[in-house]
């Protein structure tokens, strides 16, 4: 057990072992009905519905980029990107779940794009965001297989330093001491994606939202343990408290602040929460729950959750600048907490770690996947073929075929030099951001027309490609893509603007133009829905 | 309770309309101080809005919740 590596490949093997166990499982409960593979027949209660829902919003980012991130930015990102979504993601189950899942339930829709299609009474809609939605989650799949293999390589350094294919050298000929010998991330990308594929093809939702809850016990129990093993070894004092003080007091002033943090950019990032609004995955598992009442505790508990996950990474984060040079840290922010973990405490920890991050990289992943099976077999075949046409069995054949396909497609997508996508991340929730004024207008203004929606989704997609455009003008050494702001001249001052707030505001102002020069449904339509 | 619960989208628009602006915390941007020794006010600050959304949307499912089971019976959505 003292070789190098090998207690982490050991507890990530069992980790993910224990994870077939509970896919096969829960597949022994299976109905053999399209409902039951895709919703869970609706039997999903209070607990398993926050424990899902708050593990399909958190990514391997709650967990690496948080602390990432606050080492770079200091502790400003906890409310640039935790409190607000505590308010907002709340917000957003409030106004839209609830609401949606009663319509869902009455008029029998699995998808986002049914639901759209029925109240607009329009075919249109349907088609045109079938590829949007598709081709957003895309990217934010391949960010989750890529962090998979990268979390699974880094963690495993020096397992088999003598097998070519473990072997990792830097430009100068000298094997990577943090990678080398470590399992090589094509090899760790596709075992993340058969594990994630076996429990959602036999598990479906019921599966999924098991190994969702029991993944995101996994990592909010393993992030607060490291938390503290790391305080007490960093810290070097006698007590807890006397170690927080202590790496408190070591970090420059400028991490413990917002000196370096636009106010502007900060207020704007309001809006980039507002993506879960128009999340196909979390649609999905808002139509698992068993009544209107199992929203409550998420709604409740969503802030507390993101609070526990996000404090002890930001700390830790911030603690990092403040360390002595000696300590060689790595050069990307995003590894400094396995960095942290590896060196601060033993491989014990190290491997559980690396489960807890592989749990919340699997528990986003199973959601988007079976998600886009749902798509496919809702929204293409099924809509293209008839509804009477297939069997409940083929449906649910169809689905899981689809599943296959897009495992597939994303596991090879992510053998591409595509390590930019990370920067796609935030651009991916700017545009889910820019088409939640279309399902709030569907759901609360009985003046929109499909026009205006059509409309909208056409100025979403059409800015976000502009500002997507011009941010790939940003110099890498200025961040990239990733650093793209917009600039707002007032009064002789300039002002830094989050791209969503144009994305956001162009698709709602085209959307509510044409909605009130073009007809609406018919009153008999809008009866259905506001009636 | 009748009385709180017209009332209740309102209070909670409210609600959430002082957390998005206590959010803005302007007053604490470039404040070091260090909360009980160890937490960055800002942090500190942020966390408090956390549990003040926890106790907002707490009293959201009192008072101003959209539906109720016994509605979506009648309705025969479930």
């Amino acid at each position: 057990m003292d070789h190098p590596g090998l207690p982490q490949l050991i507890i990530i093997l069992v980790y993910l072992g224990l994870l077939l166990a509970l896919g096969l499982f829960s597949s022994r409960l299976f109905k053999g009905t399209k409902e039951d593979y895709q919703v869970a027949s609706h039997s999903i209660g209070p607990f398993l519905l926050l424990m899902s829902i708050f593990g399909t919003t958190m990514t391997a980012f709650a967990l690496v980029g948080s602390s990432g991130e606050a080492f770079r930015e200091g502790v400003g990102v906890y409310g640039m990107l935790a409190s607000s979504s505590g308010i907002v993601h709340s917000l957003c189950f409030f106004l839209i779940g609830v609401k949606v899942w009663k319509l869902a339930r009455r008029h029998k829709y699995t998808t986002q794009i049914e639901f759209f299609r029925d109240r607009l009474d329009s075919d249109f809609v349907g088609y045109l965001m079938f590829p949007i939605l598709v081709g957003l989650v895309i990217p934010y799949l391949l960010i989750g297989v890529i962090s998979g293999g990268a979390v699974i390589q880094s963690l495993t350094g020096g397992l088999a330093p003598d097998l070519p294919m473990f072997q990792v050298f830097d430009a100068e000929g000298d094997a990577n001491p943090a990678l080398h010998g470590g399992v090589p991330p094509w090899l760790g990308s596709m075992v993340i994606c058969v594990v994630v594929l076996v429990y959602v093809f036999f598990g479906g939702m019921r599966g999924t939202t098991w190994a969702n809850t029991f993944q995101t016990l996994v990592f909010m129990i393993l992030g607060v343990v490291t938390f503290f093993v790391i305080a007490n070894k960093l810290g070097g004092q006698e007590s807890l408290l006397d170690n927080l003080k202590t790496l408190a007091n070591s970090v420059p002033e400028d991490k413990v602040t917002r000196s370096e943090m636009s106010k502007t950019k900060f207020f704007t990032y309001l809006f980039i929460p507002l993506s879960v609004g128009m999340f196909p995955h979390l649609f999905q598992h808002w139509m698992t729950a068993k009544s209107s009442d199992a929203f409550k505790l998420p709604v409740v508990c969503h802030p507390f959750f993101i609070m526990i996950v996000w404090v002890p990474c930001v700390l830790v984060g911030i603690w990092a600048t403040g360390l002595p040079a000696d300590m060689h840290l790595p050069a990307n922010p995003n590894t400094i907490l396995p960095f942290l973990v590896k060196t601060q405490t033993g491989p014990i920890l190290g491997g559980f770690l690396a489960a807890g991050i592989l749990a919340a990289i699997m528990s986003s992943l199973d959601s988007q996947f079976l998600c886009i099976g749902t798509i496919f077999n809702n929204d293409v075949v099924t809509h293209l073929a008839g509804k009477d046409r297939f069997s409940d069995r083929q449906q649910v054949m169809f689905t899981r075929l689809f599943i296959i396909g897009i495992v597939a497609i994303t596991y090879f997508l992510s053998l591409g030099n595509v390590r930019s996508v990370f920067a796609l991340g935030v651009w991916c929730f700017s545009g889910f951001s820019a088409l939640f004024p279309i399902v709030v207008a569907a759901l609360y203004w009985r003046g929109l027309s499909a026009a205006g929606a059509i409309s909208g989704v056409f100025a979403a997609i059409t800015s976000w490609c502009i500002l997507f455009y011009q941010g790939t003008k940003v110099p890498l050494e200025q961040g990239g893509l990733s650093k793209f702001v917009l600039e707002l001249p007032l009064g002789g001052e300039s002002y830094e603007l989050m791209p969503v707030v144009a994305m956001m505001l162009s698709s709602t102002v085209t959307m509510i133009l044409v909605s009130l020069v073009t007809p609406r449904p018919s009153e008999e339509k809008l009866e259905k829905f506001f009636g | 309770m009748k009385a709180s619960k017209s009332r209740g989208p309102v209070i909670i628009a409210a609600l959430v309309l002082l957390l998005l602006i206590l959010h803005q915390d302007n007053w604490f941007w470039t404040d070091a101080t260090l909360v009980f020794g160890f937490i960055p006010i800002a942090l500190f600050w942020h966390a408090c809005i956390s549990m003040a959304a926890v106790a907002t949307w707490f009293l959201a499912t009192r008072i101003a919740w959209p539906l109720s089971d016994d509605v979506e019976d009648h309705e025969g959505g479930v």
